[in-house]
């Protein structure tokens, strides 16, 4: 990649977009795409396949691990779809530009890779009957039985230069929808994205490593979202976690930087029911910071929430999760402690 | 004091303002001939880079099918299986007003370069059909609907743009010309053998490169550089030993007056110095001037020759500025060291004698003599033993310089004979001083005489190449149209369409392949009397056509077969997907840098079936109708029908050219050596007036005298003209049976043409009559005056 198309890249995938705004309500914006519209209902399978009238999506998997050698791990694996144009013509006149990242985080170490493709042409994309997202011989692939969810059984694997893994993700829960049922407000102007997750997976699987494989077991998280509007213009990027309890229960809670910090999470119980925690809910302190390429990234943080008598610290498994790619930013597992304790995973951009 | 010394020293070269014209001259002709074929040389390379950059930067492996193309669902089948490819497409197209290569990438796999650059900052506009050209492509297309942006990095007569755009524009939906690989790949994939089967992988640097094939031409283009630089350098070294000998008297009186050695040599050095710093810089300029004129020729050169993109605009570069200056200086230190060295060893008080000069000369011959014998025996060696490129020019500039070393010698000898034969005083005289002052002319004579060898022996070889060349063309070029269809489809219509109007449609196929480990094409021929009439054989086993339309072996050209010792009817040749093929004859292929193969259709197109047709050679008694017929029928432009005599002008046009440079350097060279001879003779006019005023004291007249000096420049030019006839055949025979073998594969047959000697001496004598013309017209004009100055100055 050279350092144009890098920066290209960067801002089709991340930066706020100028021309996003709604439309005189017509649910589409001045380029055609569609808007996030509160109220419309997800209807599986179809929305674990790919959204072309969007400008952008994700399908975000996250595990935190331990290995038979006892050692923790994370693992995350991604694909991004950014369109160019809000359909998804065959052939090389395909629009939909696709981004594949992987990331594996060890105590010592932090490896990362990327992939670009075009749609269109079979090198990238998801098809939804029978499940597949791909890029290139990256693949998270559904073998799930036909009268399940797509996404009670993914086999998953990415390769680096220096890494892989294979890794099998059984859902042992059902979907979550993220916000007002599925529908996740981003700012107080109003920007969102439509968004649900698979929080309850168990893993098994195998990291390759340099010194050689490792067998690990441990617990997933999918998230998935579509907009084409993730930002409002003043927000400068987020910091994410999902937390996965001893307990069973699970949360997720964002935060985005802007002239004010929005906030928004989600509490959800072992058996899958969601509470919405509205914005100011949940607070984020950064409590430790740590130097990363320049920049001072908060690695440790207190997250509050008042409301549900919640109060941790979390720690990272490696403060040096950066992902050193076009687009960069921190993703790695954490474990935390406090009022719960658990383990879980922390994503931060914009640093 | 070393002000007053170099003040003194200074002050020969404002009374001898000629000979300071000379030196400078010929110095910065030097530095113009040399830095100029190295901005040539350098322009041409860039291009190269930029065009090899254009892709990946720092070349990269490629996977390419032997038909030339292969489908693109091999780039996502091998992605998926892990491996980073990313497919390009490559085709020949009329955009506007020009033929052009379009290239088609896909920037968001591409690896690094400059292309992928290009596309990134408006991915948007770049898939939508923005295309990159060079400034100079985007004036020949001139008009065109097409969104063309302007891009020094992308070579001369490439547009570049998004994969999905070229193929709608080449006609090749679905289809791409290779996959180039990322230079660092996962570990652990599947083997491309297993995967990919049909694909040939290609190293980065293997394969037909542009700086491989146009290698010879460069290497010729600096040995005619070090040439002229060579003659250049004989001006100034004559220049500088005459200037030292004339000022041996000032330096034993600087010396005597206290200067020390060191001083006045550093003071010498220091004038050199500030000479080469003059005369370099003037060169520089010409040399810029010279490379710019000559670029565009240079570059149809190229592109026509062996395709390199070359633009006809010249960069300047202060590096090749540097290095131009570098060249002067070491080529004035290196003309000027003799004259140093003899000042170091100077006794202080030593008499400033010319006659010393002659004196040290006789002890010069016996070691030129030594040299040239040697000299002589190296090229007799190297001939017998070398085969490459490197030493064949190694031969000729050894038996350049032994013939040039032999010339003092060969004309001492022939004065002596004629002084011999003279009957009257004068004449004795005549012949007597004229080998006295040989030794003072000899170094602008063998300059001379280089030239004119150089001369003759080009001029030998490009007629010869000629006079070969359009028999040949003649008998190439039998087919009265050549028609380039636009697609594989419209190829298919084409054939259908002609079949019945035509006397015979013979399709051109081809691809590229190894043969013998050498870059290559294998092309398909019908059997047809258009080939088995007109092609000339070298060496053909009985019965070659119908064994060849048995299908029973391959033609290859004559540089494959040269190069690759493949003596037909005993040497087998590899065929990529059909294994060895006997040979069965070569044929001359004239103007190709890469190696061919040819065999027959049925053979070709079993082996590679996908391989789509490029061109139709077609035969017809009504050419013009079928001509018209198939614009109006297919909407074809002219540029896809060339008729015969089109292509007969465009080959013809493309080796014309490609002896321009040639040509030009030629004259140059004969120039600078004409100069050197000028510069010789007006410095020794002044030295001589001693030895002439006894004469006129005995009763010549100054213009009889004067004459006598014009017939002495005449009677030793046309004696060095002599000697550079045979020197220049043998240059000729050299570069036709060597160097032309070695760096073009192909060997011709030396032809003489008189004409063009007779042409060349003519030229010469008038050189040589000019060059001495001014020194013996000022003998005429102030004869009496200075002639008896002599007496009154009589040492």
């Amino acid at each position: 990649m050279t350092v144009r198309l890098v920066l290209t890249l960067a801002t089709l995938f991340l930066a706020p977009m100028a021309h996003a705004q709604g439309f005189a309500g017509l649910g589409t914006d001045a380029e055609g795409f569609a808007i996030p519209e509160r109220g419309r209902a997800l209807v599986f399978p179809q929305d674990h396949g790919a959204h072309p009238e969007y400008r952008i999506e994700w399908w975000y998997l996250t595990a935190t691990l331990t290995g038979e050698d006892g050692q923790g791990y994370g693992v995350q694996w991604t694909l991004f779809r950014s369109a160019l144009a809000p359909e998804d013509r065959p052939g090389w006149d395909n629009r939909q530009v696709w981004m594949g990242h992987a990331g594996l985080t060890t105590t010592e170490a932090h490896f990362s890779a990327e992939r670009f493709g075009r749609g269109g042409v079979g090198q990238a994309g998801v098809d939804s009957a029978p499940f597949r997202a791909w890029i290139d011989d990256w693949h998270m692939t559904s073998h799930a039985a036909s009268d399940q969810d797509a996404f009670d059984a993914l086999d998953v694997h990415a390769r680096g230069p220096d890494f892989a893994f294979s890794l099998d993700f059984t859902a042992e829960g059902p979907l979550v929808l993220q916000g007002d049922q599925g529908y996740s407000v981003k700012s107080a102007q109003g920007q969102a994205s439509y968004y649900y997750s698979q929080p309850f997976f168990t893993v098994a699987g195998t990291l390759d490593l340099p010194g050689g494989p490792v067998a690990v077991t441990g617990q997933g998280w999918l998230d998935r979202e579509w907009s084409s509007q993730p930002l409002a213009e003043d927000q400068a990027g987020w910091d994410w976690v999902s937390l996965s309890f001893d307990d069973g229960h699970r949360m997720m809670g964002f935060q985005l930087r802007g002239r004010e910090i929005f906030t928004a999470g989600t509490w959800i119980t072992p058996d899958g029911r969601p509470t919405p925690l509205a914005d100011g809910a949940v607070r984020f302190t950064p409590r430790q910071h740590t130097r990363i390429n320049g920049r001072d990234v908060p690695t440790h943080w207190q997250i509050d929430w008042a409301d549900g008598g919640l109060s941790i610290t979390t720690e990272p498994l490696n403060p040096h999760a950066w992902m050193d790619l076009s687009v960069q930013y921190w993703e790695g597992p954490l474990r935390f402690s406090g009022s719960h304790s658990g383990r879980g995973y922390l994503e931060m951009t914009g640093y | 004091m070393t002000r007053t010394a170099l003040g003194a020293l200074m002050s020969h070269w404002r009374r001898n303002p000629w000979q300071l014209a000379m030196l400078l001259a010929g110095l910065a002709l030097a530095t113009a001939l040399w830095s100029g074929v190295q901005a040539l040389n350098a322009e041409a390379r860039a291009a190269y880079a930029t065009a090899e950059g254009l892709l990946t930067e720092g070349g990269a492996a490629t996977l390419e099918h032997p038909a030339g193309q292969m489908a693109e669902a091999q780039f996502a089948e091998l992605r998926r299986a892990g491996w980073l490819v990313s497919p390009v497409i490559e085709g020949r197209a009329t955009l506007g007003a020009a033929r052009v290569t379009l290239l088609g990438i896909e920037p968001l796999t591409a690896p690094p370069g400059a292309g992928p650059a290009l596309a990134a900052p408006d991915l948007q506009a770049f898939f939508a059909g923005q295309a990159f050209a060079h400034p100079q492509t985007l004036r020949e297309i001139g008009a065109t609907e097409m969104r063309l942006t302007a891009s020094e990095a992308v070579p001369v007569g490439t547009v570049l743009m998004d994969i999905g755009q070229a193929q709608r524009r080449l006609g090749l939906a679905g289809q791409i010309t290779r996959l180039t690989l990322a230079p660092d790949q996962p570990a652990d994939l599947n083997p491309l053998a297993t995967l990919a089967p049909d694909l040939r992988l290609i190293a980065p640097g293997e394969g037909a490169t542009l700086d491989g094939l146009t290698q010879s031409f460069h290497l010729n283009l600096t040995a005619f550089g070090l040439l002229a630089f060579a003659v250049g350098l004989f001006i100034v070294h004559s220049a500088v030993g005459l200037a030292f000998e004339q000022r041996r008297a000032m330096f034993r009186t600087l010396r005597a007056l206290g200067l020390p050695l060191r001083q006045l040599t550093a003071c010498l050095a220091g004038e050199m110095l500030i000479f080469a710093l003059i005369a370099g810089a003037l060169g520089l300029a010409l040399g810029y001037l010279l490379a710019a004129s000559l670029l565009p020729d240079v570059a149809l050169t190229l592109r026509g020759l062996y395709g390199a993109p070359v633009p006809g605009a010249l960069q300047f570069d202060p590096l090749w500025a540097l290095a131009g200056l570098g060249m002067t200086l070491a080529g004035t230190a290196l003309a000027g060291a003799q004259a140093l060295w003899r000042l170091w060893q100077m006794p202080i008080l030593a008499p400033a004698r010319p006659r010393a000069w002659a004196h040290a000369s006789a002890r010069g011959q016996r070691l030129q003599a030594g040299g040239a014998l040697v000299l002589a025996g190296l090229a007799v060696v190297l001939a017998l033993a070398g085969s490459t490129l490197a030493t064949g020019f190694a031969l000729l500039a050894a038996a350049l310089l032994a013939a040039a070393l032999a010339v003092p010698l060969v004309l001492s000898l022939g004065l002596r004979v004629s002084e011999a034969q003279a009957r009257t005083p004068v004449a004795q005289w005549f012949w007597a001083d004229s080998r006295q002052n040989l030794p003072r002319l000899s170094l602008a004579l063998m300059a001379l005489m280089l030239a004119l060898a150089a001369n003759i022996g080009v001029g030998t070889m490009v007629a010869s190449f000629r006079a070969t060349f359009i028999t040949w063309l003649d008998l190439r070029l039998v087919a009265e149209l050549n028609v380039t269809p636009a697609s594989q489809s419209q190829a298919e219509e084409l054939r259908a369409f002609l079949a019945p109007r035509a006397d015979a449609v013979l399709p051109m196929l081809r691809v590229d392949a190894t043969l013998a480990g050498q870059p290559g094409q294998v092309y398909a021929m019908t059997d047809h009397a258009t080939f088995r009439d007109n092609w000339p054989l070298i060496a053909p086993v009985a019965d070659v056509w119908d064994r060849l339309a048995a299908g029973e072996g391959v033609l290859v050209n004559e540089q494959l077969y040269r190069r690759a010792g493949l003596t037909p009817g005993r040497a087998t040749l590899d065929l990529p997907g059909i294994g060895p093929m006997p040979v069965l004859g070569a044929y001359p292929d004239y103007g190709n840098p890469l190696a061919q193969a040819v065999l027959t259709e049925a053979r070709f197109t079993a082996a590679y079936p996908d391989s789509p047709i490029r061109q139709f050679a077609i035969r017809s008694a009504t050419p013009d109708a079928l001509s018209a017929a198939l614009q109006d029928e297919f909407g074809l432009s002219s540029s896809q029908i060339v008729d015969q005599a089109q292509a007969k002008a465009l080959s013809l046009a493309i080796f014309e050219r490609t002896f321009v440079i040639t040509r030009a350097l030629n004259v140059l060279t004969l120039s600078v050596a004409a100069l050197a001879l000028f510069a010789a003779l007006v410095t020794l006019s002044g030295m001589r007036l001693a030895q002439l005023a006894p004469l006129w004291a005995l009763g010549l007249t100054a213009r009889q005298l004067a004459a006598l000096e014009l017939a002495r420049a005449l009677v030793l030019g046309a004696a060095t003209l002599v000697l550079a006839l045979p020197v220049g055949l043998m240059l000729a025979q050299v570069l036709l049976a060597v160097i032309n073998v070695q760096a073009f594969g192909w060997r011709l047959p030396l032809q003489i043409f008189p004409g063009d000697w007779a042409r060349l001496g003519l030229w010469a004598m008038l050189a040589v009559a000019l060059a001495a013309a001014l020194p013996a017209w000022r003998l005429w004009r102030q004869g009496p005056a200075q002639l008896l100055r002599v007496f009154a100055h009589d040492r």
